[in-house]
């Protein structure tokens, strides 16, 4: 099938001011764009479902290490929250941890990091106020 | 990978179309679910490729044009915007039918490289919106009202990307090639003594072995670090060029079959005349830093910049 096409396609792309990726491209380049770019409206066909699905075929192919990603700092895909929402489906099919993570997340372990910080410093005796940085300092670590 | 399990999921539907209503998730399979014939060849649905302005030359273009499932392309118009547009078999297309095709590999990658292929040359004639893979109306006259409720914007969106592409720049790290490059750093040192007798290389001392382990692992580290410096130099030298900018994920999968591991993957929307320069701009970017690689893919439609502005824009 796209073989027929690409054959009929691929003199009209060569000839395309816009130049030719054709069917040469890249298969990873292109099911990253096919399947998780483009206009993303919702047909007659339900593909809320398919949807879970292409990021199930999508993650193993394309961000199979994505822990590995995150281990060399690589994780700005937990700031965009075009992708952290879309990735939400992800957390059920990914052995990887939290790509899910929406800003809520973040500011969750955020404020779970900060007491835990504030409580190591209390035990160790160091003062709280070395932490501040005009956020409000969490109160649980007060009894302690 | 179930494509076997989905036919026959399909002959049941058509045996009992009563459970079929009832087991199917949603309103589109069970209006899908008729008790006629698989092969039908009446029963076809709209696959929606891309949008554009109405009365392009796309217009005369599509039908030379061929989509999934060897159906011709067509437009379909509605007010100032056009849909491009092929019949598929409705059952191939169904949820189910999708599924079962697109997690089979090959499959998907056939049914990718077509969308993709069809994008590109409508892309060719006009400046156009790519739709995502799988996006499926009953018939033409849902695609009509579709362009109707949206047509806000799509028009804006159209005119934003009137006249530019997409630019895709990937920066790798390979730290063997960095390893094997002499002037990266020093070589190891050499084995102490290579030690008597017949077994040389594989009975090294320890303390070698430690040493080779720190070396290699320092070497990873610094080609790991010169890809991100690389890569953070990327939009500096580019921003003046492009209009937006959009991150991706990097490939790390079984097919990215890049130099080495993608440690960056970025597009940006470029206008059209100035693809040469953005070229140019990059050129050199990583020629003495022995292991880190970037490759510039394109021009694409702009599928990364095909979401209304506020998500993609960068720049």
């Amino acid at each position: 099938m796209s073989d027929s096409l690409a054959g009929r396609m691929g003199p009209s792309s060569g000839m395309s001011p816009y130049g030719g990726q054709g069917s040469s491209a890249n298969l990873a380049d292109i099911l990253e764009r096919v399947l998780d770019k483009g206009v993303v409206i919702a047909g007659d066909i339900q593909i809320n479902l398919l949807d879970i699905e292409l990021l199930t075929v999508k993650l193993r192919l394309l961000v199979a290490s994505v822990d590995k990603a995150k281990e060399m700092g690589i994780d700005w895909w937990e700031h965009d929250p075009s992708l952290s929402s879309r990735a939400q489906p992800r957390q059920k099919v990914a052995d990887a941890p939290a790509p899910a993570a929406g800003s809520d997340r973040l500011a969750e372990e955020n404020s779970r990091l900060r007491a835990e910080l504030a409580e190591l410093r209390a035990a160790v005796g160091l003062p709280k106020s070395s932490l501040s940085d005009g956020t409000p300092q969490p109160q649980q670590e007060e009894e302690r | 990978m179930n494509t076997v399990h989905t036919d026959a999921q399909i002959t049941e539907v058509d045996a009992a179309p009563t459970e079929a209503g009832a087991t199917a998730t949603q309103a589109g399979a069970t209006r899908l679910a008729r008790p006629d014939t698989p092969t039908d060849p009446g029963t076809t649905v709209s696959y929606v490729y891309a949008l554009s302005r109405a009365g392009t030359a796309l217009d005369t273009r599509a039908p030379q044009l061929t989509g999934l499932d060897n159906g011709p392309l067509r437009t379909v118009t509605c007010g100032e915007l056009s849909a491009l547009v092929s019949s598929v078999p409705a059952d191939a297309y169904s949820e189910e039918g999708m599924r079962a095709r697109l997690e089979d590999l090959s499959e998907l990658a056939a049914v990718a490289r077509t969308h993709h292929a069809v994008i590109e040359a409508a892309y060719a004639t006009t400046t156009v919106l790519p739709m995502r893979l799988a996006t499926v109306y009953l018939d033409d006259a849902r695609v009509r009202s579709m362009l109707h409720e949206r047509r806000a914007d799509f028009g804006e969106l159209l005119t934003w990307l009137q006249g530019h592409v997409e630019l895709g720049v990937k920066v790798y790290a390979d730290p063997r090639e960095a390893a094997a490059t002499p002037p990266a750093a020093a070589p190891p040192a050499p084995t102490p003594a290579p030690a008597p007798g017949s077994a040389s290389a594989p009975v090294r001392s320890g303390r070698a072995y430690l040493q080779q382990r720190r070396a290699q692992r320092r070497r990873h580290r610094d080609a790991y670090r010169a890809a991100g410096a690389v890569a953070g130099a990327v939009p500096d030298r580019v921003s003046a060029l492009a209009r937006a900018r959009a991150a991706h994920r990097p490939q790390q999968g079984d097919l990215a079959s890049g130099p080495g591991e993608n440690i960056s993957n970025e597009a940006y929307l470029v206008p059209a005349e100035r693809t040469g320069q953005f070229h140019q701009a990059l050129t050199g970017l990583a020629d003495d830093v022995p292991g880190v690689h970037v490759e510039i893919t394109g021009p694409w439609a702009p599928y990364s910049f095909a979401t209304p502005p506020t998500a993609g824009a960068g720049t």
